[in-house]
């Protein structure tokens, strides 16, 4: 578990303080995946290094089970950095070394392993991330996402407790970006890791994540579970995140809809209600017809959700709105 | 057979000592410049604006020492370290001789070459090593320094052909080698002949180091 109790962060450039980070205090729980969507500036990376120290906090205190990590000392420290790993946007691995050397290296710093077990545990990992025929390779001959599954295995050599992503997919293609994005789904079931990411994309929190907080000019500004931040985003800037992933334009879709006529709604569905044949037993039943204006129909990790907004004509209005509530969906009405 | 008469009177055992002599200079003063001169780099590079170590004061001190040095002319600086060079080697003469003024003149020089490699270390590569809970040591041996060899490979090649130009003017001041050689016999005697032969030497010998200093860094670049 992690915890952030008033943690802020400023720094000095040319004599001015500039603040990267408010006083700010959220929890991770373990054993999840927590997002931190922000634009670039937004402090979100800052954020991310304070877990472990790779940014010093100005002030406020940072526990990781149970220890205070602002009081650690330079050799505490390290300890503590060897349980937490980190995965980078460009994937930082040394040109120098092989694929088995570069996942090697966190074991071959700490130095506690011999030669044969740091072996053993490098090909242990590579054959996780699927990159065993690969040990004797040096990086400039991978791709993109080969790069980043070894820099994933590396993360993973000394078994730590938590993985820090900084922005681990920005670089990779959509088709890579869902891969790795499995991969760290998968490591966090299997290993019950917590994991903690940034990213400027709505779909990655949207694939992965358990919890997402939401970060604009050095605060978090919305934090919840992903599927009500992400259906139901309150603050502006989660709005703009939601709808630069739906790829949808609130102000020209109103404009799309003042022509239509009726009621419009939207309705919400998720879990196994996304598969209830709902709309044609309210229509049915009430006499109302719909047309559906918009939708989506999709995955927030592993659960369904649907997405509908309705135009809503004739019949019993009412009674259809009261179907949609007492059915297991959210609705609101937009008109 | 003129060209065979031309070089008819050339005494090639003295060219072969000559020879010995500047490869003698030659890897001492290397070896001196290197196991200076690379923590030197690496100190001017930690020390620098931005880096983990910033110490502005004593980056503008090293960095002014430096520049210092660099700014003499090699020639005039053998003669300005005669009194040191005796203290430290006993004579300021000869092979001997030559070494100490050779590895003071190159290794601000090499420094400097080696902090610019260092400078061009991708930052996400301290950064990760940092992250794995690296100790400074480690970071600079196991990342810093391995991820530059390319380019501290290509300062020493630079640095040992500085260093070859600067052992044939160390012959100035009785060095011995090739530039000694040139100097007494061409300049002094008149026998162009021999000075032909040690340049031809010195130019085969520089092209040698360039290419396996060329060789080494793309081996060690890995791409």
């Amino acid at each position: 578990m992690i915890e952030f109790q008033d943690v802020h962060k400023t720094y000095r450039v040319a004599g001015r303080e500039i603040p990267a980070l408010h006083p700010t205090r959220f929890t991770v729980p373990a054993g999840q995946v927590f997002g931190l969507i922000g634009h670039s500036g937004a402090g979100k990376s800052t954020l991310l290094r304070l877990i472990n120290r790779l940014e010093n906090p100005s002030g406020g205190t940072i526990i990781v089970d149970g220890e205070d990590v602002t009081a650690l000392d330079a050799d505490g420290l390290r300890g503590f950095r060897q349980q937490v790993g980190m995965i980078f946007q460009h994937f930082n691995l040394l040109a120098s070394k092989t694929v088995a050397d570069n996942v090697a290296m966190p074991l071959n710093l700490a130095g506690r392993l011999s030669r044969k077990e740091i072996d053993q545990r490098v090909a242990q990992l590579l054959e996780r991330v699927g990159l065993s025929d690969h040990a004797r390779k040096y990086p400039a001959q991978l791709s993109g996402g080969q790069k980043q599954r070894v820099g994933i295995a590396r993360a993973l050599s000394t078994n730590p407790k938590i993985l820090l992503c900084d922005e681990a997919t920005s670089a990779l293609d959509p088709q890579t970006t869902a891969s790795v994005l499995q991969l760290l789904a998968e490591i966090n079931r299997e290993l019950q890791l917590t994991i903690v990411l940034i990213t400027h994309e709505m779909d990655v929190i949207r694939r992965v994540c358990d919890q997402v907080a939401v970060m604009d000019a050095g605060r978090i500004v919305e934090q919840g579970p992903v599927a009500d931040v992400f259906l139901h985003p309150q603050h502006p800037t989660t709005r703009r995140f939601v709808q630069e992933d739906e790829q949808v334009d609130e102000n020209e879709q109103r404009s799309d809809f003042a022509h239509v006529e009726g009621r419009i709604v939207r309705l919400t569905f998720q879990g196994e209600a996304t598969y209830a044949p709902l709309l044609g037993t309210v229509a049915r039943e009430t006499g109302v017809d719909y047309s559906i204006l918009a939708g989506r129909i999709d995955r927030i990790k592993d659960t369904p959700y649907g997405q509908l907004t309705l135009a809503i004509t004739g019949g019993d209005m009412n009674a259809a709105f009261a179907r949609f509530t007492a059915a297991d969906v959210h609705m609101e009405v937009l008109r | 057979m003129d060209l065979i008469n031309f070089f008819a009177s050339v005494d090639w055992s003295e060219i072969w000592q000559a020879t010995l002599d500047t490869l003698v200079m030659l890897g001492a003063s290397l070896l001196f410049t290197i196991l200076l001169g690379l923590p030197l780099g690496v100190l001017l590079f930690l020390t620098s604006p931005r880096q983990m170590f910033e110490k502005p004061r004593l980056y503008a001190v090293l960095s002014f020492i430096v520049n210092v040095v660099r700014s003499l002319p090699f020639i005039i600086l053998i003669i300005l370290l005669i009194p040191t060079t005796v203290v430290l080697v006993g004579t300021s003469l000869g092979v001997a001789g030559a070494i100490p003024p050779l590895v003071i003149g190159t290794v601000p020089f090499f420094a400097r070459l080696v902090e610019t490699a260092l400078r061009e270390v991708d930052r996400g590569i301290i950064e990760a090593t940092q992250a794995m809970g690296a100790t400074t040591r480690q970071i600079i041996t196991r990342a810093l320094v391995p991820e530059a060899l390319p380019g501290i490979i290509a300062a020493i090649t630079v640095t040992t052909i500085t260093l070859v130009s600067y052992t044939a003017m160390a012959g100035v001041v009785g060095a011995g080698g090739l530039g000694d050689l040139a100097i007494r016999y061409g300049y002094q005697r008149f026998q162009d002949n021999v000075m032909y032969v040690t340049v031809i030497i010195l130019i085969l010998m520089v092209q040698l180091l360039q290419m396996l200093g060329d060789r080494l860094v793309v081996h060690f670049s890995r791409k």
